[in-house]
């Protein structure tokens, strides 16, 4: 019987979503999506008190809001300390260095051709492996964190803007060489506006890396503060709504992240067809 | 992660053509002439140190050649990961504990049995995304959504948890991989079942071709090069979910476990070893799906 309201909810947000999936608006494809999301939390709450599952198993919604009021300070610090200090700065230094890297090597097809296979390999490998050693030489604080982050990063990125500066056609080459535009000029006026919707491709696909790389380092040692310090002793203290609110300001915090990046993205390369609607 | 399935198939053509080889050799090169230094830049303050206590005067060569053989490194010389990775693999019996290839067993059969179930998940809910509106506006913006989470960070905790519920072995981390490459397939399959246009799908209707044949002999065949190519990106993250699983305190087996003991003891070599033995892994896993790729996609005669 006590299954009952569960499938009632279940069936109504079912029945609700396909009736208004036949309407194409934006609207109702939002409304479609929010509906999906919120019976799915609502299923959750449902269950974990119907059934009443242990919270060490899975804690219920209601009590994952709760803790994530209550140790809001907490929250913040670990925010400030793993996405602020580890992961952006991270992030920033290997996204410079990957640029300048590209262009450094951007005269030297020789050199392309040999790191670009290479980069291609290093981005499928599971370069995490290396926090223990970075934590090693650069201490348990942010530093070791950002290093991580700065070597999960940089191939991705680096692949990505090469890629994008080859992006021009021949006809808008020759077009610069007929104004006769040294190097430079031709780069910076041309190429590099043209390789910017590669680079952010790049750079949107290594925000969540970055955010992975901080939070895994601090398994292999951090100071006691920082997401995924919490995480573990929290774990070990078998305090699973914390653990939860660390999940939900991971989530947030990379959705933000990566909305951010895209923001930028469409400011930056307004004139590139995905961009325009 | 998104942006990295769906422009897979134009970015990742990983054939090297011979013409390559030199810049890659070279490239290479450089890489371990930089370790080398960087390994004796490392380890020099140490024996120098030990040089200071004892009382004797080092001499450059002497210098260099005490800091590419210690015992515990900094930065292990690429030569004595060569020689930990091959005494892991070749120098101990298979069954033993200290065998690289037992820990490799270990994540490797974990990250297959995640990749297979995760796999097959991802290709049954594009199905159903494909046939069904409601499901694609209600799924699919959670599914992009969740790309830009980082599921892999709790990994542990979830390996913690399954275990406090009493399930534990291979199972738990096989979940962790599941679900991690569960999204690339979800994506890269759903875009592959829509690649075929308005005239191809026209043409099935004027053969009067119910659901199912337009599915089997159009949809599922021109998906099959966006599926190749989301499957390699899966089963890279398959196995970093695995190896991330097995980094809790308490697990024993897979290399995850022993890039844990090697920094708890300070076993540098050991981490490098555990390292470059997952690196290989991944090559080869990433390998062996380009080559079924190249065979199926030669035999539909669609390869290039």
């Amino acid at each position: 019987m006590s299954a009952l309201p569960i499938l009632g909810v279940w069936l109504g947000g079912l029945a609700l979503n396909i009736w208004l999936a036949r309407f194409e608006t934006r609207v109702t494809r939002t409304l479609v999506a929010v509906i999906f999301g919120a019976t799915v939390i609502l299923l959750w709450e449902m269950v974990v008190r119907i059934y009443a599952v242990p919270t060490v198993i899975l804690p219920a919604p209601s009590q994952i809001a709760d803790s994530f009021v209550a140790n809001r300070s907490i929250l913040w610090t670990d925010f400030v300390q793993t996405i602020l200090r580890g992961a952006l700065t991270g992030w920033l230094i290997g996204a410079v260095a990957a640029v300048l890297t590209a262009i450094a090597i951007d005269r030297s097809p020789f050199l392309q051709r040999g790191l670009l296979p290479i980069g291609n390999f290093v981005a499928a490998l599971p370069i995490v492996g290396i926090a223990p050693i970075l934590v090693m030489w650069f201490g348990f604080d942010w530093q070791s964190k950002a290093a991580v982050v700065v070597m999960m990063v940089f191939f991705p990125i680096l692949v990505n803007m090469v890629a994008g500066l080859k992006a021009t056609d021949a006809m808008q080459r020759d077009l610069m060489a007929s104004w006769a535009a040294p190097y430079g000029a031709a780069l910076w006026k041309l190429r590099m506006p043209a390789a910017m919707p590669f680079l952010f491709n790049g750079l949107k696909i290594t925000t969540t890396l970055a955010l992975i790389g901080a939070i895994v380092a601090e398994f292999f040692g951090s100071p006691t503060r920082g997401m995924g310090f919490r995480i573990s002793t929290a774990v070990g203290r078998l305090d699973l709504p914390l653990v939860w609110a660390e999940i939900v300001v991971a989530a947030l915090a990379g959705t933000l992240f990566y909305g951010l990046v895209a923001l930028i993205e469409k400011k930056v390369t307004f004139w590139h067809p995905s961009q325009r609607t | 992660m998104t942006e990295a399935v769906l422009n897979a198939p134009v970015a990742r053509r990983l054939r090297l053509p011979m013409g390559d080889l030199l810049p890659i050799l070279t490239v290479l090169l450089v890489i371990v002439g930089i370790w080398y230094l960087g390994a004796i830049r490392m380890n020099a303050a140490w024996e120098r140190d030990q040089a200071a206590r004892a009382g004797v005067e080092l001499t450059l060569p002497d210098l260099v050649t005490r800091t590419l053989s210690q015992d515990r490194p900094v930065l292990p010389a690429p030569h004595q990961v060569a020689v930990g990775l091959w005494e892991g693999v070749a120098g101990q019996a298979i069954t033993s504990r200290r065998s690289l290839v037992w820990h490799a067993w270990v994540t490797l059969s974990a990250t297959l049995a995640g990749f297979a179930m995760g796999t097959a998940a991802g290709i049954l809910l594009a199905v159903g995304i494909v046939h069904s509106r409601s499901m694609d506006q209600s799924v699919m913006p959670w599914a992009v959504a969740s790309q830009t989470v980082p599921i892999l960070a709790i990994a542990p905790m979830v390996i913690v948890v399954l275990a406090s519920a009493g399930v534990t072995g291979l199972l738990p981390k096989a979940i962790i991989a599941a679900w991690l490459s569960f999204f690339p397939v979800l994506v890269g399959m759903v875009k592959g079942l829509r690649t075929p246009d308005a005239m191809q799908l026209d043409q099935m209707r004027s053969w009067s071709a119910s659901r199912a044949q337009v599915f089997l002999r159009l949809r599922l065949p021109s998906s099959l090069p966006y599926l190749f190519a989301s499957l390699k990106v899966a089963i890279a993250a398959a196995l970093v979910g695995t190896i991330v699983g097995e980094l809790p305190a308490g697990a024993t087996a897979g290399l995850g476990a022993r890039l844990l003991s090697g920094s708890y003891y300070g076993q540098t070599v050991q981490i490098w070893a555990a390292l470059f033995a997952a690196a290989i892994l991944a090559g080869v896993l990433v390998a062996l799906i380009g080559l079924i790729e190249r065979a199926t996609l030669k035999r539909m005669g669609l390869a290039r």
